[in-house]
């Protein structure tokens, strides 16, 4: 729960809406705490929300530690969702 | 343990952390408290204390949600999962958690209660639509980061008008729990901890700005350094308090200086406080009561709170007595001072909340630090 990732926003999805990319990874997210957000920014995720917006420089640091050690963060991420859908 | 030489940044951290050692006035100590759980993971993960020199102290400081929320909430979670027809929405952090007689959620949920694991309080509300014959109850947590995305999630069901939603809230409030450490009496006369500083956490100041900040440094003379998350960034924050120290000022600076403003995030501060007002008190685990340092649902949304709902009315247990939880919440102890730790008490069989959470500081000293401290 507390962990907070950088994501790049791919595409806007609906008013409040967006799908980001981690790794390669697409999930769907809200954006409606971001001013105007806009495909190709990345901003700060956590537990499904971008909390502000950050610079492509700032982002790519945070993903290049996150890729050297295997971060719960990620996993965080690739798992997100799973267990509310798993029963009917 | 991994080490700042894996990474890039190395040359960088051991210039700055040359520069600690150098500007460190060896004739006064310096007790800096890292609020944030994920600071002192981090710093135990970096093994960044190996760096500094003695007289620079880290204290581990309660900003772990998990850690200190007292039993007898957790007691109130389990109670509501328990009710027929409910579907109990959680962060996966709060499963392992030990309530009262050796509850926890996970036990419930073998016993048959419906906990479901969710990663966003968008999934929760997604739940209730997809089982409106079950009351789907969302167990909110966190400090100010966790509370906009509650917000929104209660206004979406109020414009979706679901009526089998409702939030059991516990959100929690960064500065209200510093002010209780630089202040409270009841603190006080527990065991006075002396801090000289504090390394403030980023994603809370992303959301609250760095404004709240200024109380503390205006009144109480204690700087604060908004710290970023990365080794280096904590290396630079210690080496800024320290040069705030030595000239005897005592500001707000920032870090973190990417997302961070004096205002935050507007968007969200505003989701807040129309959902949301101050709970006259909320009990935490090590600091106690504190007033206004909590959040509850106002008047107007009363129907998505839980516990008016269900009446669910808060009561005050003990947990493990020999736990030091609570005194490690204030830095008062360390979590070898305590006869629990890595013996009955390890992240496999947690018996206090500091040891579930990895960010609690009894789990980062397990990880981490323990072999460490047993070579010295």
């Amino acid at each position: 729960m507390c962990h907070a990732l950088p994501v790049k926003i791919i595409a806007l999805t609906g008013p409040d809406t967006a799908k980001v990319s981690l790794g390669g990874i697409v999930k769907e997210i809200s954006v409606a705490l971001i001013d105007d957000p806009r495909p190709g920014e990345y901003v700060v995720l956590h537990v499904g929300y971008a909390l502000a917006r950050i610079d492509e420089a700032e982002a790519e640091r945070t993903l290049a530690l996150l890729a050297a050690e295997g971060s719960d963060a990620v996993a965080e991420f690739a798992a997100a969702g799973e267990d509310a859908e798993a029963r009917p | 343990m991994k080490h700042l030489d894996e990474y890039r940044d190395a040359e960088t951290a051991r210039r700055i952390a040359a520069a600690i050692r150098r500007e460190a006035d060896i004739a006064r100590g310096y007790r800096l408290m890292e609020f944030c759980g994920g600071h002192t993971h981090a710093i135990f993960r970096y093994g960044i204390e190996d760096l500094l020199p003695a007289n620079i102290e880290m204290v581990h400081g309660p900003g772990c949600p998990v850690c200190v929320l007292p039993t007898g909430r957790l007691d109130m979670a389990i109670r509501l999962a328990r009710r027929a027809g409910v579907i109990l929405a959680t962060y996966g952090d709060m499963l392992r958690v030990p309530g009262s007689s050796g509850q926890s959620l996970l036990k419930a949920k073998a016993d048959g209660a419906d906990i479901r694991m969710v990663y966003s309080t968008l999934d929760a509300v997604k739940l209730a639509q997809a089982n409106p014959d079950r009351e789907v109850i969302f167990f909110a947590i966190g400090f100010e980061t966790t509370t906009p995305p509650t917000a929104l999630a209660i206004e979406a069901a109020a414009r979706k008008a679901l009526a089998n939603f409702s939030v059991f809230c516990n959100h929690v409030l960064t500065p209200s729990a510093i002010a209780a450490i630089l202040e409270a009496p009841a603190v006080r006369e527990l065991d006075a901890v002396e801090i000289d500083g504090f390394l403030g956490p980023a994603y809370v100041s992303v959301v609250i700005g760095s404004q709240p900040y200024e109380f503390f440094a205006d009144e109480y003379r204690k700087p604060v350094v908004i710290s970023g998350f990365e080794p280096i960034d904590i290396l630079q924050s210690i080496l800024m308090l320290v040069r705030q120290l030595n000239a005897g000022r005592a500001e707000v600076e920032n870090q973190y200086i990417r997302a961070v403003t004096r205002d935050g995030n507007m968007r969200a501060k505003e989701a807040v406080s129309r959902i949301f007002e101050l709970r006259r008190d909320f009990e935490w685990r090590g600091l106690g009561h504190i007033p206004y340092s909590a959040l509850r649902l106002k008047d107007a949304y009363a129907a998505f709170d839980a516990e008016r709902r269900f009446n669910e009315t808060y009561v005050a247990t003990e947990g493990n007595k020999a736990c030091l939880c609570p005194a490690i919440l204030r830095g008062a102890k360390k979590p070898t001072d305590c006869r629990l730790f890595g013996r009955a008490c390890t992240p496999e069989t947690p018996l206090g909340s500091c040891m579930v959470s990895s960010e609690g500081a009894c789990a980062a000293y397990y990880t981490y630090g323990r072999m460490r401290e047993a070579a010295q």
